[in-house]
């Protein structure tokens, strides 16, 4: 069974009087520990896919399963779990997703340490075991001599770690990294992605939004969106390989 | 998230705009301590008016023409209308009534200095005319000489007691028994001087001088003077049953017909703290009203500042529902600052409120008083203008769209 599966997902956006159909019936099946880029220009849903992946939207209609929960399926009635409610999916998102960002999405104000933590305390757990699971989170991404640093204090690499690293705290299923190297210069990029690859050989699934090819080709899958609809999937060389 | 965890992030935050946070509590500060300020005063008054009115005498009750203390406006016509008591009156009144009690009827009178040869008191002297029935009930007693006798009072004589702070004035050298000193250029005979009594609400008990009803009278009375009347009964137990019985006299007395209310005024020490207590009743109530109203506007205040702190906070909101916070989790953070914010300027306004409140007690001579019931009463006014007010800017963050959020700069 597929780690991620979405079949016919659709959504509508109801701009004033206009309706903007932002995915017209999309069918992606991901399995664990795979690697994929999605790739389009602005404003071909791509991003509108990653926030229905994410559990930070819902279709308008489909069905979307994340490990064996189902998300969203409207041939189930409302009534009997068809639809998850803001709760739960903020417990899905909390659980089972990990999120980098291009802008990184720190909290400024609190250590390194302290963000990494902000899931965990989401989650309900001790202080304790939140924080040595946080500090072996930092240690994964090389940041342990970092953690008592505010973000402000930190360079765009090591603020995408610190990211990277409480996306991976909760044990998510799925990474999802929406640009991470786009407000990066090119150097730090690569390092950045030799960590997201490195998280891959570890057994993470990956899913990366990207506009860049040389990026997308770190991934063994490539999705092509055009205009809401998945335009081409195929295999990387590296996937080929 | 447990509440540690949030109590935490809403002190971080509070302390990250500490200018803005000192200024919305300032209100929350202001109106808790007027009314912890008022409380505690008016505390400090009721504790020492109950101890000093027993220097009343437990046992003492007086007839007068106005009431101890008037309350509301418009009724004053009413007391001025009603006929003075007189001394025929107080003789008639002696002569019917056989119980258990003395009767003494009194006058008093100042404005007048009294003169020892070049020296004089202020005219803040109180110069009082008795019956020699008020040893029993003035609760002074002589220091040195004599009483007012019935013959002074029968003969008019041109006698005077002087109380310790006209001693101290006039001859502190001196012993006063004897000498002559002169009141609008009449001259008294001193027959004896009082016990120091001390002092009531600040003001000094012993700045009085007293002499017979009789003499006073024809020296001070107008077409105003109205005697008071000082019963005192023997025995505890029977208070009531002379209280009525003196009335039930008096309205004969003066004709009162049986329909209509008493044209005097009966004062004891519980119609005295009753009427003290109504008063400070009043107050209390109107710093009540005031200080809720200060309240509600702090209240505002915080509603302001919490929305504005959720709109430069929309991002956070974002990225907190992003990693899994639930709508309650934001709402709880967002109230929690809010109440944060009142309970920490309640807390401030009962520090001061009670600080100054005592400083009433300091300034009185009386012992402090810590008003514990007010300060819970702040507390939960507080708290339920936090919550009040809090909600909807919680409520507010709550609800926001993750996405949006995470996209607002």
């Amino acid at each position: 069974m597929a780690l991620l599966e979405l079949k016919q997902v659709t959504k509508v956006y109801q701009v004033g009087a206009v309706a903007v159909h932002a995915l017209r019936g999309i069918d992606l099946m991901v399995e664990k520990n795979e690697y994929v880029s999605v790739m389009g220009p602005s404003g071909s849903g791509k991003s509108t896919l990653m926030n229905v992946i994410g559990c930070l939207d819902t279709p308008t209609s489909g069905t979307y399963i994340l490990d064996g929960k189902t998300v969203h399926d409207d041939r189930i009635e409302q009534s009997s779990n068809g639809k998850l409610s803001d709760d739960e999916l903020a417990f899905v998102r909390n659980q089972k997703i990990g999120f980098v960002f291009q802008t990184f999405n720190l909290l400024p104000r609190i250590t390194a340490l302290h963000n990494v933590e902000l899931p965990l305390i989401y989650a309900g757990i001790h202080k304790k075991d939140r924080i040595e699971m946080a500090k072996e989170a930092l240690r994964k991404v090389n940041l342990e001599d970092r953690m008592h640093h505010q973000p402000n204090e930190l360079s765009g690499g090591q603020r995408q770690r610190v990211a990277i690293a409480r996306a991976l705290v909760n044990n998510p299923s799925i990474i999802l990294a929406d640009e991470p190297t786009g407000n990066l210069d090119s150097k730090t990029s690569r390092e950045i992605m030799q960590l997201m690859d490195h998280l891959h050989d570890e057994g993470n699934t990956i899913i990366l939004v990207t506009h860049e090819t040389d990026i997308a080709k770190h991934a063994h899958r490539v999705v092509h969106f055009l205009d809401g609809l998945i335009a081409s999937d195929e295999l990387t060389p590296k996937g080929k390989g | 998230m447990n509440l540690h965890e949030v109590l935490m992030s809403s002190l971080d935050s509070i302390r990250q705009n500490k200018l803005r946070s000192f200024l919305t509590l300032l209100g929350v500060v202001i109106g808790m301590f007027s009314i912890i300020g008022v409380m505690t005063a008016i505390n400090v008054l009721q504790n020492s008016v109950e101890s000093n009115l027993n220097v009343l005498g437990t046992n003492t009750f007086f007839i007068q023409k106005y009431p101890a203390v008037q309350m509301g406006g418009g009724t004053h016509w009413k007391y001025r209308n009603r006929k003075n008591l007189t001394y025929a009156d107080y003789l008639q009144l002696k002569d019917r009534f056989s119980g258990p009690a003395t009767i003494t009827a009194e006058n008093w009178h100042s404005g007048d200095p009294i003169k020892f040869e070049d020296k004089q008191t202020k005219n803040s002297v109180g110069i009082q005319g008795v019956t020699p029935e008020w040893e029993f009930s003035s609760g002074y007693f002589l220091q040195s000489g004599r009483m007012i006798s019935r013959n002074d009072l029968e003969q008019m004589r041109n006698v005077i007691i002087l109380g310790q702070d006209v001693v101290d004035v006039l001859m502190p050298q001196y012993n006063p028994v004897g000498q002559t000193v002169t009141i609008r250029g009449v001259k008294f005979k001193v027959i004896g001087t009082l016990e120091r009594k001390g002092t009531i609400f600040g003001q000094s008990e012993d700045n009085v001088v007293i002499m017979p009803l009789t003499t006073h009278l024809k020296m001070f009375a107008s077409r105003w003077t109205s005697l008071g009347y000082a019963i005192a009964v023997m025995k505890m137990e029977q208070f009531d049953e002379v209280q009525d019985e003196i009335v039930f006299n008096l309205r004969l007395i003066r004709g009162v017909p049986l329909t209509e209310e008493n044209d005097f005024e009966v004062v004891s020490n519980t119609s005295l703290i009753d009427t003290f207590n109504q008063v400070t009743g009043a107050i209390k109530m109107a710093a009540l009203l005031i200080s809720s109203i200060a309240l509600v506007a702090a209240g505002i205040g915080i509603m302001n500042i919490m929305l504005v702190s959720v709109t430069e906070r929309t991002r956070e909101i974002g990225i907190r529902k992003s990693i899994g916070a639930r709508k309650r989790d934001i709402m709880n953070q967002f109230l929690l600052e809010a109440l944060v914010l009142t309970e920490l300027g309640a807390l401030i306004g009962i520090v001061l409120g009670i600080l100054a409140g005592n400083l009433v007690a300091v300034s009185m001579n009386v012992s402090g008083v810590f008003p514990i019931q007010w300060a819970i009463i702040g507390v939960i006014i507080c708290s339920v203008i936090g919550v009040v007010f809090g909600t909807y800017p919680a409520v507010k963050a709550a609800r926001l769209d993750p996405i949006e959020a995470l996209r607002y700069e």
